[in-house]
């Protein structure tokens, strides 16, 4: 009974693996024959074939180009707000003066759309990456500064009182103790803010910028070129993918215990 | 055992903490004992009854509102080097293996591990019954095993005082039997004055010299209880009728007492 039902179980067993990658080749599927039958405007809705065919017209140095320049203000922001956000985790998680004074300006920071701020500190800081890094770095730093600080004090306090038992002080308290243990709260900010870092340097790009996939975007639009806007579109997802996955890789590669038992 | 000096004491020991409502908690009142060089002693009370606090107390975590508390015939004013404690919960640390887990106290304090610490460290290993198991992940093993580690990691400064909180109170009732006797095998290897706080009153019987019985809120000591029964200890003891016995008698001291007075 069970042998002859073998073959049927592992078919479904595929099935449900490829669920996911078959509901998007339907709707890739689904969007270019939509686009055909309806004879919808490649300017309003351009098929994925158009897409993928208008990409290629586009020379590969100038794609990478775009890219690289992107990817490089996302992963400076992203790197700088580790270096800043960690560091003021530890002063907020340690320094109830600090927590009283810095944390209801970063929530007022939080609280401003940084879109709209964006042009105001291209205006201040002039052209370069400066701007962009800051105004990615602007929308990065805050979801990392938060779950950090969460994660210090999410310490089991035994763990505090066998340190202060061993009188060895704070420095050691937290870079033994504390930060270790809010690694999964860190990586869990780190993984957001792959995406934000991108959606950041887009949004730099959009502002003020000759360079890089937001500027692409925003110029191919402007001449109606959208199979091209949408190839770049596909360029920032996939980025955004590759980053956040990167970062998955890293924690599992170095840190498994930070993970949940299942995602081992 | 009767000349031997006094390890801990605590004269006139008051505790007084400020609750949510900011209303001051009188946790502990007037309180005053001491406990002899390796003389095995149990606290024992219901919840709130300030059993946690005599131990941070003991251990210096925390500094008394009244009296004084001494260590050695020194008042405690900070944590002490020959004072171990064993938790609640083992509280290990997830991303060291067993090993490192029993040598951190080392690179905790001094932020080095000497090769004679990692000998001292598997020696302890080896005590608690973990011998094979030095290079495992804390998260394989089980909730006894680990407060195995636990215990061992709190003897790796070879302390001349263990301060031990509830230890087996999270493990499954067959565990902590095990564990139970194989406590007082590793304090009859490694003699040390242990202050042992539990709810439990077996568990209080079968390991203890002496227990304290306290009362809750504020915690005072309703009764001090010598055992007779003779060591080693052994499964015997826990039919021992006289165990039996006192058993009720604690039982009627913790739940008549608090009425009456």
């Amino acid at each position: 009974m069970a042998e002859s039902n073998r073959p049927l179980a592992r078919l479904l067993f595929w099935l449900d693996r490829l669920t996911p990658a078959l509901a998007f080749v339907v709707l890739l599927v689904v969007w270019e024959f939509s686009t055909r039958l309806f004879a919808i405007p490649s300017f309003l809705l351009p098929a994925p074939s158009r897409i993928v065919g208008d990409a290629f017209q586009v020379d590969a140095g100038i794609w990478l180009g775009h890219i690289q320049s992107t990817l490089r203000v996302a992963l400076i922001g992203y790197a700088v707000s580790i270096l800043i956000g960690i560091p003021l985790a530890i002063g907020l998680a340690k320094s109830r003066f600090l927590s009283r004074t810095l944390y209801p300006m970063l929530v007022v920071v939080q609280s401003t759309p940084i879109v709209a701020v964006a042009p105001i500190i291209v205006v201040t800081l002039g052209s370069g990456d400066m701007p962009r890094v800051v105004i990615t770095f602007l929308i990065t730093f805050f979801p990392i500064v938060v779950s950090t600080t969460t994660g210090l004090m999410a310490t089991p306090p035994e763990l505090i009182e066998l340190s202060r038992s061993l009188r060895a002080g704070a420095f050691r308290e937290v870079m033994q103790i504390r930060l270790p243990y809010a690694l999964p709260y860190i990586f869990s900010a780190l993984k957001i803010s792959t995406t934000l870092a991108v959606i950041g340097a887009v949004v730099a790009e959009f502002v003020a910028a000759e360079k890089g996939l937001g500027f692409y975007i925003a110029f191919s639009t402007s001449f109606f070129k959208i199979p091209q806007a949408f190839a770049g579109l596909v360029c920032l997802v996939a980025i955004s993918l590759i980053l956040f996955r990167a970062v998955g890789y890293i924690q599992k590669r170095f840190v498994p215990w930070s993970l949940p038992k299942t995602e081992r | 055992m009767q000349h031997s000096p006094v390890s801990i004491a605590f004269d006139g020991v008051g505790q007084v903490f400020t609750g949510n409502d900011g209303k001051p908690i009188q946790a502990l009142a007037d309180l005053s004992f001491s406990i002899r060089h390796h003389e095995f002693v149990s606290v024992l009370g219901p919840s709130g009854c300030g059993k946690s606090t005599l131990l941070r107390l003991t251990a210096g975590l925390i500094l008394p509102s009244s009296g004084a508390v001494s260590v050695f015939g020194l008042t405690v004013t900070e944590p002490r080097d020959d004072v171990g404690i064993v938790f609640q919960s083992p509280t290990l640390l997830p991303w060291y293996n067993v090993l490192d887990n029993v040598t951190f106290p080392m690179r905790h304090k001094y932020g080095r591990v000497l090769a004679e610490d990692v000998a001292r460290a598997q020696a302890l290993l080896a005590l608690v019954g973990l011998k094979d198991f030095a290079q495992k992940r804390v998260g394989e093993l089980s909730g006894g095993m680990q407060q195995r580690v636990g215990i061992a990691r709190a003897l790796l400064l070879d302390p001349d005082i263990l301060l031990m909180d509830e230890p087996f109170s999270a493990l499954d009732a067959l565990t902590r039997d095990e564990m139970s006797f194989e406590l007082l095998r590793i304090w009859h290897e490694r003699p040390k004055t242990v202050l042992f706080i539990t709810h439990s009153i077996p568990e209080a019987l079968l390991l203890s010299d002496r227990i304290l019985v306290m009362s809750a809120r504020p915690g005072r000591i309703a009764e001090e209880i010598v055992l007779p029964f003779e060591r080693p200890r052994t499964m015997a003891t826990l039919s021992d009728p006289r165990f039996t016995a006192l058993a009720n008698h604690i039982r009627h001291t913790l739940f008549h007492k608090p009425e009456a007075a």
